[in-house]
């Protein structure tokens, strides 16, 4: 029950580190997106370059994130942006590129040839075919693919507050280094139930936004 | 013109290359490893590293298939969906959290970081077994039956193998993923690679940090490799197929 004293007495603490680790999420996804999704839709038009990229992705993906950081720091700090929010999201956004591109040419590459031969006998531009055909039946695994994102940011973010990102990884942080067991509790309760949250609302989010024709024998790819 | 591209693309990763080593030089990794003494250190705290990884990795790697198989059974295949619902859960946790929370329950040391990585990583490594055995489509199941095989032989000739793929997938992630928060554990005291990392973000200390950093990316991207060439020897001949792994 301290944990919950420690919550109720830092509640504005715990508020505004919730905060600051959802901003830095939410601008990391959001450049992830619009990175992301164009490269994914970009190399459903060729299959060498398809396997490059993701190949790329996925060695980003492997590279652990606290190493990434460590590579980074050195790296900034020529422009003098070695600590802090930059590389943090700069980050995030490189781990979710694999899951958003991956997802996006699946999702595309997944589109019945025949419903796009149809758009295309009905006279609709390759833009349009796409705008009116693929993307709209790709929406719900580009989803998926943002959800795998946003928990994994969420995880990442926290680590990020050991180059002085702020978040909710701050209160671990300052926990383990005095040994403050009801700061590391609060910290760690907090960091999961935000993971869970949005793993659960981006859950939602995916069955709304799929057509409802479609919800018969979908595939998920997560 | 292919000619040409080539020359150009192995010019450009030769100055690649030279920028690369001058930049280390510049920072001053190769002076650190010239040292004799740092370089045994960095050796040592890749062995802790290791040994940590192995260590958590084969409990969890037993842990994980036992839980697959016993909830694929027909006994507790009803199960299997809410065990998947929670593996799936644990799985959003951070695996700072994981590592933090079981400090403030077992305090520091080499042990609390083992067993953090072990429950971690048992999750995609069950997860994977459990979609990957539930997936075997059952008409193969009733020709086994069909032969005559036993329960136990059905499960180690027809399930196994033809879940070995997805399988490895999840023992792959698993292991990255432990490679990864290993590097944490010095947080709670029990040494590896983390130590050089967080030690050089505190000193500003590029040299130091790299030392680190290097290694372990290099550790996690040998994993990586080395278990995809494992699959050539677990995964039967007919069985292979280029699917996309499931994260």
């Amino acid at each position: 029950m301290n944990v919950l004293r420690f919550m109720i007495d830092n509640a504005d603490k715990c508020w505004l580190l919730t905060w600051e680790h959802i901003w830095i999420v939410s601008v990391a996804i959001f450049l992830a997106i619009l990175i992301g999704v164009p490269t994914g839709i970009a190399i459903t038009r060729s299959e060498r370059a398809a396997q490059n990229v993701i190949n790329a992705a996925n060695v980003l993906m492997t590279t652990p994130s606290i190493a990434l950081f460590g590579i980074m720091l050195p790296i900034l700090s020529i422009v003098n942006l070695g600590l802090g929010k930059v590389p943090a999201v700069i980050a995030l956004v490189l781990y979710c590129q694999l899951p958003i591109i991956r997802n996006t040419y699946t999702a595309i590459r997944n589109v019945p040839p025949e419903l796009v031969e149809a758009a295309r006998g009905l006279g609709m531009s390759p833009w349009r075919v796409l705008r009116e055909i693929e993307i709209p039946l790709a929406i719900p695994v580009i989803i998926a693919g943002l959800r795998t994102a946003a928990v994994m940011s969420i995880g990442i973010a926290a680590i990020a507050a050991y180059i002085g990102a702020g978040g909710l990884g701050v209160f671990i942080q300052q926990g383990i280094a005095r040994t403050y067991q009801e700061m590391i509790i609060t910290g760690a309760v907090l960091v999961s139930v935000l993971a869970i949250g949005v793993d659960g609302g981006m859950a939602l989010l995916e069955r709304l936004v799929t057509p409802r024709g479609l919800k018969i024998g979908q595939a998920g790819v997560s | 013109m292919k000619g040409w591209c080539n020359k150009g693309y192995r010019m450009f990763l030769i100055l690649l290359l030279i920028a690369v080593g001058v930049g280390l030089d510049r920072v001053g990794l190769i002076g650190y490893f010239s040292d004799p003494y740092e370089l045994a250190y960095t050796l040592h705290l890749m062995g802790q590293h290791m040994t940590m990884v192995a260590v958590s990795m084969t409990l969890a790697t037993a842990a994980g298939l036992g839980v697959g198989i016993v909830f694929t059974r027909p006994v507790f295949r009803r199960l299997a969906g809410i065990i998947m619902y929670i593996v799936g859960l644990g799985q959003t946790v951070p695996s700072l959290a994981v590592i933090a929370l079981a400090m403030s329950f077992l305090g520091i040391g080499f042990k609390t970081a083992v067993f953090a990585l072990f429950v971690y990583s048992i999750l995609p490594i069950a997860r994977n077994t459990l979609a990957g055995i539930t997936s075997v489509p059952p008409w193969m199941i009733d020709a086994a039956k069909g032969m005559g095989m036993s329960n136990t032989r059905i499960l180690w000739e027809v399930e196994l193998p033809n879940a070995m793929q997805v399988i490895l997938t999840g023992f792959r992630i698993s292991l990255v993923i432990n490679i990864g928060t290993a590097a944490l554990a010095f947080l709670i005291g029990a040494g590896g690679l983390g130590e050089q990392i967080f030690t050089g973000i505190d000193l500003m200390r590029p040299d130091k940090l790299l030392a680190g950093a290097i290694p372990t990316i290099l550790l996690a991207l040998g994993c990586d490799f080395m278990v995809e060439l494992l699959g050539f020897i677990l995964i039967p001949k007919g069985l292979r197929f280029k699917g996309q792994a499931s994260a």
